[in-house]
């Protein structure tokens, strides 16, 4: 059914995106097309993968962006995913029923099977973050690896989400944004966790947490040693060597 | 966006055909026209064929065709699914319509409210077609209250340039016909004028500041770019040829889809028959070509918000 589930859904299953940490490698979107290649969406076409103009379905993508100018200006590596957002605009247009929000977790999924491939539900998302397979004619997304968070053939620790497990950096979080007391939510609200686009009324459940403000702390401002020691050894050894140049 | 040949066929195609339908219906239904049979069978053979044509066309560009019927099912909350629902719908008037008329050659009783209620569903339909435009806020110039409006009123418009042709082919056109084509026409352009006004004018809804949240260092721009080959998201969203010749465009749309068709239809009631008849012709075809035009700018001239991740600065 593509109306939405009553919120809140009694969890709100989610991401939580450091940009202050986040280096911007790739890994969290290799690791996610290595896992749903083979997972519920699988396979995630690719086309022409080795020439010049590759093109394929991918859950995950990692932009940059430069903000600002000057001193003050800033790098961030920006990762993006769907946002499994509470009012979800993917969902409610969908006129087969094949996108859906879960009621019990909040994850927002595509049931391939109904898919009929018209890709309203990829003009409707303001984020981008729904991919069309032309190989298999239905849409696809992130799934935040249902296919791991629930799998009960994984050792506990890996029953988290693909990109999450494999971030090098761990500027990916994964838990219950609906429990306030989760580490995610206590996580957004120390560091004031944001959302995407808020003008688009979207309510997404993953944040972002901002850049921290740049620190000026001794080691950025410290010269650089003397080039021309005084006393000791080296005081010496400078005085010695400087003298036979000269000489 | 990408304007899609199929979605542009099919929205203008049902668009046409409900329009000449509707205004039949009205003339029929008022008694305005009498319910000659050749007549008949030949306005609900066009418009007929004209809204299937349209709606098999717009399962074209589906991934999978052999599920279309499940498009039938979200009415609760898809327009898109409403307007499917709505065009099924429409077939019992229009059918209802088309015995009285051609089989019977007489529209009385139920085949007259089959009559009264084949504008009411067509108008539906097209309503439904607007609204899955304008239901979506991702893409600002769309997210607009006039847009199933202009949707409704281009189809009754075009209709009427359609209806008011073939009743001239048939020495039937007269002030009537005529009229509700000029009235249809000088709307449709008031609402399209309009319409441009506004989203010229509107401010941008979302910008690549807010997409990101980066907005406090100052303005963001991309760097490495997230893929080194375009992927679906621009291919589908990052259409923008159109809109550097938009202006070009939109002349170009106004003279064809509503300057020729007001002069041809206005004078083709003065002229004689064959005069007549070629005015209206030219009038018809010129509407079409308009119409395709307007359709095709409405798709390559929206910009989708997805575009400020890839440079756009605001939308
Ligand atoms: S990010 Fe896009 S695809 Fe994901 S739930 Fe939100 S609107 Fe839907
Ligand atoms: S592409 Fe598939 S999931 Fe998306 S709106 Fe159409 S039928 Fe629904
Ligand atoms: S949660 Fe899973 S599917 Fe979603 S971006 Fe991460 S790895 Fe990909």
């Amino acid at each position: 059914m593509t109306s939405l589930p009553a919120q809140p859904t009694p969890k709100r299953l989610g991401l939580v995106i450091d940009l202050d940490t986040c280096v911007g490698c790739h890994a969290c979107a290799v690791n996610c097309k290595e896992w749903n290649a083979g997972g519920y969406h699988a396979p995630l076409t690719d086309f022409d993968p080795y020439g010049a103009a590759p093109d394929g379905v991918w859950f995950n993508r990692i932009h940059s962006y430069e903000a600002g100018t000057g001193a003050d200006a800033r790098v961030v590596n920006f990762p993006k995913s769907c946002l499994h957002c509470d009012n979800a605009p993917c969902v409610t247009v969908c006129p087969t029923g094949a996108s859906y929000k879960r009621g019990s977790d909040g994850i927002v999924l595509v049931e391939e099977d109904k898919c009929i491939g018209c890709k309203l539900c990829s003009w409707a998302c303001p984020y981008g973050a729904r991919e069309f397979d032309t190989d298999a004619g239905v849409m696809k997304k992130c799934t935040l690896c249902i296919d791991r968070i629930y799998n009960e053939n994984l050792e506990e620790v890996d029953r988290v989400p693909a990109c999450v497990a494999t971030c090098p950096a761990s500027a990916r979080h994964f838990g219950d944004l609906g429990d306030p007391n989760s580490s995610v939510s206590r996580l957004v609200a120390d560091r004031g966790g944001y959302d995407l686009m808020p003008e688009m009324e979207c309510a997404p459940t993953n944040k972002y947490l901002p850049v921290r403000e740049k620190t000026t702390g001794a080691g950025a401002t410290l010269p650089l040693e003397d080039a021309s020691p005084e006393g000791g050894f080296l005081g010496w050894v400078d005085r010695l060597l400087s003298d036979a140049s000269a000489a | 966006m990408h304007p899609a040949y199929s979605i542009i066929f099919f929205t203008t195609a049902s668009g046409l055909g409900y329009g000449l339908l509707a205004v039949a219906a009205v003339f029929v239904g008022t008694g305005w026209l009498p319910p000659v049979r050749e007549l008949g069978a030949i306005i609900i053979l066009v418009g007929t064929v004209l809204v299937t044509a349209g709606l098999l066309s717009s399962t074209f560009h589906l991934g999978h065709p052999e599920r279309a019927w499940r498009a039938l099912t979200q009415f609760r909350s898809s327009w898109l699914s409403r307007e499917g629902v709505a065009a099924v719908l429409a077939y019992v008037p229009i059918a209802g319509l088309a015995w009285g008329w051609v089989r019977l050659g007489e529209v009385a009783g139920a085949w007259l409210v089959a009559a009264w209620l084949t504008p009411v569903l067509a108008a539906v339909t097209v309503y439904c077609t607007g609204m899955i435009y304008a239901s979506l806020k991702a893409i600002p110039r769309w997210h607009h209250p006039l847009v199933p409006w202009l949707y409704v009123m281009l189809g009754l418009a075009t209709g009427a340039v359609g209806f008011h042709l073939v009743v001239a082919m048939f020495g039937a056109a007269n002030f009537r016909s005529a009229g509700v084509a000029v009235a249809g026409l000088l709307a449709a352009a008031v609402l399209k004028i309009g319409y441009w006004r506004s989203i010229d004018t509107a401010d941008p809804v979302a910008t690549a500041e807010t997409a990101t949240g980066l907005g406090g260092f100052g303005n963001v721009r991309p760097l490495d770019p997230p893929h080194t080959a375009p992927n679906y998201l621009q291919k589908e969203m990052g259409y923008r040829v159109a809109r550097k010749h938009a202006r070009k465009l939109r002349k170009i749309t106004l003279v064809t889809l509503f300057a020729i068709p007001l002069i041809g239809v206005a004078l083709s009631v003065f002229a004689g028959f064959f005069l007549g008849a070629a005015l209206a012709v030219i009038a018809g075809l010129s509407v079409v070509l308009g119409i395709l035009i307007e359709r095709w700018l409405f798709f390559a001239e929206a910009v989708h918000v997805v575009t400020l991740y890839y440079g756009e600065k605001a939308a």
